[in-house]
């Protein structure tokens, strides 16, 4: 049966993408937030999932103002890299287990959440910036490491899904994927954030105490977690810091009980805070 | 209009349903900036190019004066005006030095500082708006 190893938290800062894709992560404004995945990298070499499943958030790429599904599951074969307006990223296209994914888009169904299924769509840098600082460089020629099922959460438009909905969302991810007959390693991935608003006159908003606060629910109480606030995520970490009802979605795959093996947190990447949390399910 | 309970955060625009209405084709017009071959043809005659997309002269004139934060007050949303930034060659950051009136470089050096801090700017009164 397939199993879920660990999840992972991770900003998805489109910056970090470019950064690794110029060769500049070694200058001094970049070092600290690589430093902060060396480990990270050496844990996912250990782990060797053969699929992650990763939450993410498209910024209106594969869809724009005519479609805003508030959750949409990747079920096509594969997905290349978009052009966001300064070009594709040269990184391998996304190929998906797609037999997996069709499993649990219909355990999902049945067990009431009702979402849209994908059969054919472009991922921007919240999947891959992910991907990358996770794995590192990997060349546009090359496959990633894993195959990937995208989950594509709404967060542009208000309102995004409560986060009550996100952790009970993970709960059934995980009933569908351990009930997946093939014998798979699985990591979740729960990315965006953390406090950042990228518009208006409030830009550059950064909140690192109630980020701090954040990572530490996620290890020791999701529940609390899952009950925060659209306001007080809005008002306290800017109106893109919103992105981390996405996390919650990872955190309810996962036992109530996990071990964080890893946090990393850096100001500024960008006008972001960059937050990264690794959470292993106590055996 | 009844009040939303966001209102009340200062320097903000929330991007709701009443905004995407309002935005719908600005933001239809700034996304079709993502492929290059609309890039140029933008580029080639932007009167000619918004012709296609049925928006508010208001809308149309704030996209031609590329007034940022005017945009986003008639209905646009970040993702969607940055596509019209990046066609401009301007990057999240640097737009953000824009909207925020602080200019380029003092908003990237506020950013190294740390970013904006919450205290004093979770309420409209502590900006001394209503």
């Amino acid at each position: 049966m397939a199993k879920i190893m660990a999840g992972v938290g991770c900003s998805h800062v489109p910056a970090i993408g470019v950064a690794m894709d110029t060769g500049i992560t070694h200058e001094e404004y970049w070092k600290p937030v690589f430093e902060g995945f060396k480990k990270s990298r050496e844990w996912m070499k250990k782990q060797n999932p053969d699929v992650i499943f990763l939450v993410y958030n498209d910024h209106c790429t594969a869809f724009d103002a005519r479609c805003i599904p508030t959750f949409a599951l990747g079920c096509g074969a594969e997905f290349q890299p978009a052009d966001e307006g300064w070009g594709p990223r040269p990184v391998p296209a996304v190929k998906n287990h797609q037999k997996m994914a069709s499993h649990i888009a219909q355990s999902l169904v049945l067990n009431e959440f009702d979402i849209t299924i994908m059969n054919e769509m472009e991922v921007d840098h919240g999947l891959t910036v992910p991907l990358s600082v996770m794995f590192g460089d990997i060349k546009q020629n090359d496959e990633w490491p894993a195959l990937v099922i995208p989950l594509c959460v709404n967060v542009v438009q208000y309102p995004a899904p409560t986060g009550n909905r996100c952790y009970n969302l993970g709960k059934a991810i995980r009933r569908a994927i351990e009930s997946y007959e093939e014998d798979l390693n699985v990591i979740i991935f729960g990315t965006g954030g953390m406090s950042h608003q990228l518009q208006y006159k409030r830009a550059g908003l950064i909140n690192s105490d109630w980020d701090k606060r954040f990572l530490d629910l996620m290890t020791a109480d999701p529940v609390g977690a899952s009950q925060i606030t659209h306001l007080e995520y809005l008002r306290e970490t800017g109106s893109e810091g919103i992105e981390m009802v996405m996390w919650l979605i990872m955190r309810g795959t996962l036992n109530e009980n996990v071990t964080e093996v890893h946090r990393h947190y850096h100001v500024p990447a960008s006008n972001t805070a960059v937050g990264h949390i690794i959470l292993e399910n106590n055996a | 209009m009844t009040e939303k309970e966001y209102d009340k955060i200062p320097g903000t625009i929330v991007f709701d349903a009443d905004k995407s209405r309002e935005g719908y084709h600005l933001n239809q017009f700034c996304i079709s900036l993502r492929l290059q071959k609309n890039r140029d043809a933008f580029n080639k005659n932007e009167e000619a190019y918004l012709d296609a997309y049925p928006m508010s002269k208001e809308q149309r004139e704030a996209v031609l004066k590329r007034e940022w934060n005017l945009l986003l007050e008639l209905g646009g949303n970040i993702y969607y005006t940055s596509k019209l930034a990046a066609n401009d060659g301007i990057n999240f950051q640097n737009l953000a030095g824009r909207m925020t009136g602080m200019g380029v470089d003092s908003y990237r050096e506020m950013m190294l500082k740390g970013g904006r801090s919450i205290e004093g700017n979770r309420d409209k009164s502590e900006w001394g708006e209503d």
